[in-house]
């Protein structure tokens, strides 16, 4: 499956294809990094560095596309989750008081494990199931990237303790879902555009939810709200 | 001509080795040392230190036995052989058809078995504290390399490293996710396996901490001074073959002539600054782990290694 034919920019071994296909690669590298990594702040610096890759890889498929809305994409990613967010993130950080947190619910070696055999199902699902869809070889290993991205943030929504992380999670989910967007040709930009204002949205109601989760239990680990279902049944 | 080319670009290929090994390590101290702001010593310090130890007579514990003397030598021996399997500045050495990666995986588990048994000759705690750690490293260190060497494997369609430097040279793969993947973990395991920090600190007093360093506590002599020369010869051999692997552009073709050689050599001298500069500065930037989380660190470079296998399936069109 060497996609010639439709857009030869796209065949496998053009740099095209190189450059968009290790952009993707670094995306979900820094998604391990973001499930290896236990420091707060460090998991937040990640987030951001996935956030600029993602806009980087959205760059790249506008010029090779020729679509002008990815730039905008791009710049939103830049702007919102490379900049805004994280930020906003490190003074929840720093007013909580939560920077020397360390903490994970299941141990590194075993969310990498599990991770890699995330990446492996995400391959075996997609590129299967795209074959009758004459998709493109770009887009159908983007979509197993991307799928394995999401998959990622999911692990890392399980695998956290902290509310905070379980967010940062969330967040890496969301840029899954992005990438899969970027890669599909001729995708439109409201869905783009929608997905970003629901992330922006979802961390505003986080944001008031962590200070109400702090206040009633002085700490952001969620666990604590297991305690309080078992006392009401 | 081809095999006198051969012949003569392996000779040269060693000497070069053996005699830049010790002036890599002593660069990056001095790299280090400027780094942390401070004078640093002459990049020769270590070839001073290393024949003044030539120089002096070992000390040797009551109950040693034939292991403690013979290993530095078979030490040596196993790198120097390693060393020479892997291509610097030219392709197509004398040795370039056993030059294969499984090989030169084996002699370096030859080198810290023997002096993991040295370590532990002697009897002394410290000694066998290094070689058990050393080993628990090495279980974890091993398995990551073979992935990432599979992946190469898979790439090229032979472990002969000439082979994959030749391959990679002509760049008709391209840049490749798997290859950025390999790097990462090759990187890893170079670090846990050369002793550097975040891993082991090269400069360490403190004997709870050593790995290393704790395994030749009881060495003194020539025989440290061959440990010394052996683990620089090392660490010379790892900056190489990543050079060889992912940096390989500048090495002189097979049977080209001495012009290519120098222009191979310019190459690998301009490569191995930059990455004696990296490890500089990334053992200035970092802390030293704890012991109990470098197996993390090593299952981490041996996921990154699977990763890069699993990579390898998707961009040839796995179906």
């Amino acid at each position: 499956m060497h996609g010639e034919g439709t857009m030869p920019a796209l065949a496998f071994g053009a740099l095209s294809y190189d450059v968009a296909h290790l952009l993707d690669g670094a995306v979900l590298t820094l998604s391990f990094a973001l499930l290896y990594q236990r420091r707060i702040t460090a998991v937040i610096n990640i987030y951001a560095l996935q956030a600029l890759m993602l806009a980087a890889a959205a760059a790249w498929q506008g010029w090779v596309q020729d679509a002008w809305h990815l730039y905008l994409t791009a710049a939103i990613a830049v702007a919102a989750k490379g900049l805004i967010i994280p930020i906003a993130l490190h003074r929840i950080v720093r007013r909580l008081e939560i920077h020397r947190s360390v903490e994970t619910a299941l141990g590194i070696f075993p969310s990498m494990a599990i991770g890699v055999g995330l990446v492996a199902l995400s391959i075996m699902v997609v590129l299967p199931t795209t074959l009758q869809a004459q998709a493109q070889t770009l887009t159908r290993e983007d979509l197993a990237l991307a799928l394995s991205v999401v998959l990622l943030g999911l692990l890392m929504m399980i695998t956290r303790n902290n509310a905070l992380t379980q967010v940062v999670g969330f967040m890496s989910l969301e840029n899954g879902l992005i990438l899969a967007a970027v890669g599909a040709v001729g995708m439109p930009l409201i869905v783009e555009l929608s997905v970003a204002f629901l992330v922006l949205v979802a961390f505003i109601v986080f944001g008031v939810f962590f200070f109400r989760i702090r206040d009633r239990f002085d700490s952001l680990d969620v666990s604590h709200l297991d305690a309080l279902g078992e006392t009401r049944l | 001509m081809i095999l006198l080319g051969a012949v003569l670009t392996q000779i040269l290929h060693l000497a070069l080795m053996f005699v830049l090994a010790p002036v890599v390590v002593g660069l990056i101290r001095l790299i280090k040392a400027r780094l942390l702001g401070r004078q640093g010593p002459p990049v020769l310090q270590v070839w001073r230190d290393l024949l003044r130890l030539l120089r002096k007579q070992p000390v040797l514990a009551e109950n040693a036995s034939f292991v403690f003397t013979a290993a530095p030598v078979a030490g040596l021996a196993a790198i120097a052989a390693a060393a020479a399997l892997v291509p610097s500045f030219a392709l197509g050495m004398v040795t370039a058809s056993l030059s294969d990666l499984i090989v030169l995986a084996g002699l370096l588990a030859l080198a810290r078995c023997t002096l993991a048994l040295a370590a532990m000759d002697v009897g002394t705690s410290f000694g066998g504290i290094g070689a058990s750690r050393e080993m628990t490293f090495a279980v974890f260190a091993e398995p990551a390399l073979l992935m990432v060497f599979f992946t190469f494997a898979l790439l090229a369609g032979s472990t002969n490293l000439d082979l994959i430097a030749e391959l990679l040279r002509e760049g008709t793969l391209g840049v490749r996710v798997s290859l950025g993947l390999a790097l990462l973990a090759t990187t890893a395991v170079a670090i846990a396996e050369t002793g550097r920090i975040p891993v082991d600190n090269p400069a360490s007093h403190l004997e709870l901490t050593m790995v290393h360093e704790a395994m030749i506590l009881e060495y003194s002599g020539r025989h440290l001074a061959l440990i010394e020369f052996a683990a620089a010869l090392k660490l010379l051999l790892w900056l190489t073959l990543i050079a060889a692997l992912f940096f390989p552009f500048g090495a002189a073709a097979p049977g080209a002539g001495p012009l290519a050689w120098a222009g191979g050599i310019a190459a690998w001298i301009a490569k191995l600054l930059v990455l004696a500069g990296a490890l500089a500065w990334l053992e200035t930037s970092l802390a030293k782990m704890r012991i109990f989380r470098v197996p993390e660190y090593l299952a981490v470079a041996l996921l990154l290694g699977v990763l890069a296998a699993v990579f390898l399936f998707v961009s040839t069109g796995f179906v």
